[in-house]
């Protein structure tokens, strides 16, 4: 069950209410497992949706999508939360809550899903050290620089070794140096065997990291290439 | 772990809407007062009603040497015989049930008793002035009072005939008034209260709006999203039925307590009465409040 692809979509339409075009249209691709995937295109391509789509937030109008060997269509609300505990998510805008230090956003993630005190206190500090932030542990949000609140976010994302890490945008809202500490990260989750799924409009980005590229454009793929670039194919 | 948890995010939750949260516990502990003292009522007139029941529906008084009605005076206090065909004229009228005899003796002790809270009026009533009397039971009271009553009268040596029943519908009447404008009222302020709790969860809710959505999205069960709100109503209910059992006991002591004082009988609710109008309005809040969370929840907190 889990040696086919993590992520299958299968002529996957998704309309939205009230719109007659539709947000991804007749979408059929494949992500294997361990793999680094681009999502490239302008706004509104649909890339967003895809994502949506994955952590079933939105179902498909037609089509069928298998994540982590699952048939999303057969999967009951019940079983939703235990689908998204597969798979973290990383934001452009970071969604860290103000409230809680360093330490206690990252460790939310965990108590929520009901993880025993002892298992948190061990490996929370363990994902704090992997994407750098060691000694920030007791630092509040806004004490933080957008790369270190996004490296917050990664972490809680990664906390929980999904199969599965959505990154939509994460690095948006910070500038190029930045971002480049931001992708060594994803590169070190990536290597561990988590599937990367980054929806980005960094052409700097992609065409440094050299992995797979999917070009949305109007809600249909135009692209897939493996160790391609933001542009226009050569 | 899971419970500290949960708590600790119903404490964040009760504190961030103080207001409302104080606002809900005010009226939910009114209105469960209100729906408890309507509900002690109830108790306290069926008391009333239980007490009455077991007792004489009919009193017809005999002539005694006090008694002023025309026919007394012209014919003076009852004879042994007069006294002989009324008791046969009652016991044999199908509406009765039993006949007894008291002596004016008797009467008189009775009457010392059931006043004896109030000693002045006692003491000017000598035991004469009270007369002999037949007690009537009857079979079917409220509707056999009337006709027996008027089967009796004029009989040569009858004083008086006290129908019991229609002095006391005028009291139910009275009693069971007060307890309906109670209900009622309760229940307008149960809907408020209903309304509030939907209200303050919703708040809630979208004060912790980032909480949740980070919540669902690292996959935390529905039940573990909900359940701090859940506890909130529900505490938030107990609150209110905290100070709500307080007004109940206060409304029993002080006021249905001393109102007893003007009656010449003892029907005077018990501790379990309280306590279990008590027990009842909890049950009614807790699920009022918990209920209405869920539901409230159910709406704002799709997956």
């Amino acid at each position: 069950m889990c040696d086919g692809p993590v992520i299958h979509f299968e002529n996957v339409t998704k309309t939205y209410q009230n719109q007659s075009r539709p947000a991804l249209e007749n979408v059929t691709l494949d992500v294997e497992k361990g793999e680094f995937v681009f999502l490239v295109g302008p706004s509104g391509s649909g890339k967003s949706t895809f994502l949506r789509l994955v952590l079933k937030e939105e179902r498909p109008t037609d089509g069928r999508i298998h994540v982590a060997g699952k048939d999303l269509a057969r999967l009951t609300n019940w079983k939703i939360p235990h689908l998204r505990r597969r798979i973290g998510c990383v934001f452009q805008d970071f969604r860290l809550l103000p409230s809680k230090n360093v330490y206690q956003n990252i460790a939310f993630a965990l108590e929520v899903i009901g993880k025993p005190r002892r298992f948190i206190r061990k490996v929370v500090p363990e994902v704090i050290d992997l994407v750098g932030l060691e000694g920030k542990r007791d630092r509040m949000p806004d004490e933080l620089s957008g790369g270190e609140q996004q490296r917050v976010a990664m972490a809680r994302a990664f906390v929980n070794r999904p199969m599965i890490l959505l990154a939509d945008e994460p690095t948006g809202n910070i500038d190029p140096a930045t971002s480049i500490g931001i992708m060594k990260v994803l590169d070190r989750i990536n290597r561990t065997g988590t599937t990367v799924v980054m929806a980005t409009h960094d052409a700097a980005i992609v065409d440094s990291m050299r992995k797979r590229v999917i070009e949305l454009e109007y809600g249909k793929v135009v692209r897939d290439q493996t160790r391609g670039v933001y542009g226009q194919a050569y | 772990m899971r419970a500290q948890f949960v708590f600790h995010e119903v404490w964040i939750g009760l504190r961030r809407n103080l207001t409302m949260t104080i606002a809900l516990i005010v009226v939910v502990a009114i209105s469960l007062s209100l729906l408890g003292t309507g509900l002690l009522f109830v108790k306290q007139v069926n008391n009333t009603r239980t007490y009455w029941q077991g007792k004489v529906q009919l009193s017809v008084y005999l002539c005694s040497k006090t008694s002023v009605s025309p026919q007394c005076t012209k014919n003076g206090p009852v004879t042994t015989t007069e006294q002989a065909t009324i008791a046969q004229e009652l016991k044999s009228n199908p509406a009765v049930d039993k006949v007894y005899f008291q002596s004016q003796e008797q009467n008189f002790a009775q009457f010392r008793q059931e006043f004896s809270q109030n000693q002045s009026f006692v003491n000017s009533v000598n035991s004469g002035d009270i007369p002999s009397s037949f007690e009537v039971k009857l079979k079917n009271t409220e509707a056999d009072a009337t006709t027996v009553g008027e089967a009796i009268n004029g009989v040569p040596g009858v004083y008086q005939i006290v129908d019991d029943s229609s002095v006391l519908t005028k009291f139910y009447k009275l009693l069971d008034g007060a307890r309906n404008a109670v209900v009622i009222i309760a229940i307008i302020l149960i809907v408020a209260a209903i309304l509030l709790v939907a209200n303050t969860i919703r708040l809630s809710a979208f004060n912790r709006r980032r909480e949740t959505s980070i919540m669902r999205l690292v996959g935390a069960s529905n039940f573990y999203v909900q359940l701090p709100f859940l506890v909130e109503g529900i505490i938030a209910g107990l609150f209110g039925w905290l100070v709500a059992a307080g007004l109940l006991i206060g409304v029993k002591s002080l006021f249905l307590d001393t109102l007893q004082q003007y009656f010449p009988f003892n029907v005077q609710l018990s501790g379990t009465d309280l306590f279990e109008v008590i027990a009842l309005a909890m049950i009614i809040g807790v699920l009022l409040c918990g209920a209405t969370s869920f539901l409230t929840l159910r709406r704002y907190l799709r997956v």
